[in-house]
């Protein structure tokens, strides 16, 4: 009798338990469906307001998660300064930021690369907010390696060059690093390393098949930094004691080389545009080439333009 | 049922609205049941329908046999085939099987049969901590341990399909012991007793009467096994190297289906690449409902 007590109280204390959170669960769900609508109201009327003149109002970026660090800083000074304006960012890829401020679903598409030829013939104002350098790493302990040339890297990456005897180091066999498709980094990496082939009359990736494929830069990094063998490439920002950058056509990859316009392998962090822009996005591009906004690309590890 | 009769006889006999008031009771309770039981399935036909939807028109897109058959990924020129994943799904988890059930069976037999109580007292603990361990733990420790160790031994950088299949036989230890002591414990004392009154050794009794007559519970241990090998995709993305190739040595890199999905998800385009990587998902879960159905199968059939 008192097991059957115990176990009503039980049920009933589970009862109220889900009953309870189904009720919780049910007000916040329309808590932020609220939300999202206030929102929304308040982004209309602002855009309405937003026509005449004073920054008030949202700011849309979207695209490549290396710009993404970098634009998200900028935006909380930026934010800090101008309450009125709300900046949102979503990390894409560079693509499909090229092609959200191509069809306008962003006022701002951000991209870790050149525009593709077919890219630069939809007309969209480009803004260079940052340069970022790729370093080619090796494992510290491969000493023979300090200097390569583009095209040595370039068919290491392909899988022509096997052998790091081939370059003039150990007899031991090369283990390429290289990063998932999609990634900013892989592509301004492969467009120039020319580092691209066509299959069925389309331009692919031509890195080898053989290649481990890292995660993200600290992966690369620390798959590097374990083989005595292993090649990879990574951000500047990534680089430390436990991998060891080589020098590409006799260039090191540091800042003042990538200023000057000698290390070869850098990229642009790009901030596009299509057509007219509100004056709250203008506010923002404004303050990203400010002297404050130039700071924040250098503390998130990117070279500033000014 | 009992402890309600029980509770009729004695709470309610003076007091009719009582036995009432636990009858509404009941039902409320049932209905919470029945409710809790369509959650499950509920959200099993919510991921199928999502997972299909996206998935088949890529599947048709792309030609079927093209995107199981095809060996080429290159997602910038839509060319898509996930051949290469498949077979290395496959075989890492088959390589898992190899390992992971002799080891795991043996185990089993030892827990349920051999072992003296203190020591059950610590291989039990143990097998359920090590079900207990998430598996991004066991990629890092594959990471930092096992594949500088093959580097080292074997040369080659030690990402790839042997890494995978070491970790995965790992991880399918505990579902493979489990499932295999609760069958064995099952079995009826009298098979042993007999066996043993014939005069046949413990071992032989083993072997010969105790494992043939779990067999369904420990095939059920094997499948249950491979579903958890060909679905884990943390622990294989930081060990298996992920190049996209058909290994040719136990020593290739390789990349799995699910790491695939995983690796590729965050940065593909909406689109045809993304709705591929759904498609891979159909394709994943193909495969773990022919499992399922093999077991039914077994658990229906062999039990008999």
């Amino acid at each position: 009798m008192s097991l059957f007590r115990k176990s009503r109280i039980l049920v009933l204390a589970l009862v109220v338990l889900l009953a309870f959170g189904a009720l919780v669960g049910c007000s916040k769900g329309e808590e932020t469906n609220n939300d999202v609508q206030d929102e929304n109201n308040s982004q209309e009327e602002n855009n309405n307001d937003n026509s005449n003149d004073s920054a008030t109002g949202t700011v849309e970026i979207a695209g490549s998660t290396s710009v993404q660090p970098v634009a998200e800083a900028i935006a909380e000074a930026f934010m800090d300064k101008n309450s009125g304006v709300k900046v949102n960012i979503q990390g894409i890829g560079s693509s499909a930021g090229v092609k959200a401020a191509h069809n306008k679903t962003a006022d701002i598409g951000t991209a870790s690369r050149n525009l593709k030829t077919e890219e630069e013939g939809w007309g969209l104002t480009k803004h260079i907010i940052a340069y970022d350098g790729i370093a080619v790493v090796v494992h510290p302990s491969n000493g023979a390696i300090e200097d390569l040339t583009k095209e040595q890297v370039s068919k290491i990456f392909e899988g022509e060059i096997t052998n790091w005897s081939e370059v003039g180091g150990n007899d031991a066999e090369i283990i390429v690093v290289s990063r998932e498709a999609g990634s900013g980094t892989r592509g301004a990496f492969e467009e120039i390393m020319e580092l691209e082939k066509e299959v069925d009359g389309k331009k692919v990736s031509a890195v080898t098949r053989d290649a481990i494929i890292a995660e993200g830069n600290g992966t690369v990094r620390q798959n590097v930094a374990q083989k005595e063998n292993a090649i990879g490439y990574l951000s500047l920002a990534y680089l430390n004691d436990t991998v060891k950058p080589v020098e590409i056509d006799g260039t090191a990859p540091t800042v003042e080389n990538i200023l000057a316009d000698k290390y070869p392998v850098s990229r642009p962090f790009l901030m596009l545009t299509n057509g007219d822009v509100t004056p709250e996005v203008q506010a923002y591009l404004d303050f990203v080439f400010s002297e404050e906004g130039q700071a924040k690309v250098a503390e998130e590890g990117a070279i500033p333009v000014k | 049922m009992e402890a309600t009769e029980l509770n009729n006889e004695y709470e309610s006999r003076p007091n009719m609205s009582k036995s009432k008031w636990t009858e509404i009771w009941e039902k409320i309770v049932e209905i919470i049941f029945f409710l809790s039981a369509c959650m499950a399935i509920v959200s099993i036909a919510i991921i199928t329908f999502f997972i299909f939807i996206k998935g088949v028109p890529a599947i048709a897109e792309i030609g079927l046999f093209d995107f199981i058959f095809k060996t080429d990924w290159y997602p910038e020129a839509e060319i898509l085939g996930i051949g290469a994943m498949i077979v290395a799904s496959i075989y890492a988890t088959l390589g898992s099987i190899i390992i992971g059930v002799p080891i795991g069976l043996l185990t089993a037999v030892f827990i349920a049969e051999l072992a003296p109580d203190w020591m059950i007292k610590i291989i039990k603990p143990a097998v359920e901590l090590l079900a207990g361990i998430p598996s991004v733990v066991y990629g890092f420790f594959g990471l930092v341990i096992i594949v500088p160790i093959i580097d080292r031994t074997f040369g080659g950088g030690g990402n790839g399909l042997l890494a995978a299949i070491i970790i995965l036989s790992f991880m399918i230890l505990p579902t493979i012991i489990n499932i295999s002591v609760t069958a064995l414990k099952a079995v009826p004392r009298e098979y042993k007793e007999g066996s043993l009154a014939m005069g046949a050794s413990h071992i032989q009794t083993i072997f010969k009467v105790m494992i043939p007559a779990a067999k369904s519970g420990i095939f059920a241990a094997i499948i249950l096994g491979i579903g958890r090998a060909i679905g884990e995709t943390m622990a294989v993305i930081l060990v298996a190297g992920n190049s996209i190739q058909i290994p040719f040595s136990i020593l290739d890199r390789v990349r799995p289906m699910t790491a695939h999905i995983a690796l590729e998800m965050s940065y593909a385009a909406p689109g045809l690449h993304e709705n591929s990587l759904f498609a891979t998902g159909v394709i994943l879960f193909i495969f773990i409902m022919i499992l399922n159905i093999v077991l039914n199968f077994i658990t229906s059939k062999v039990g008999e």
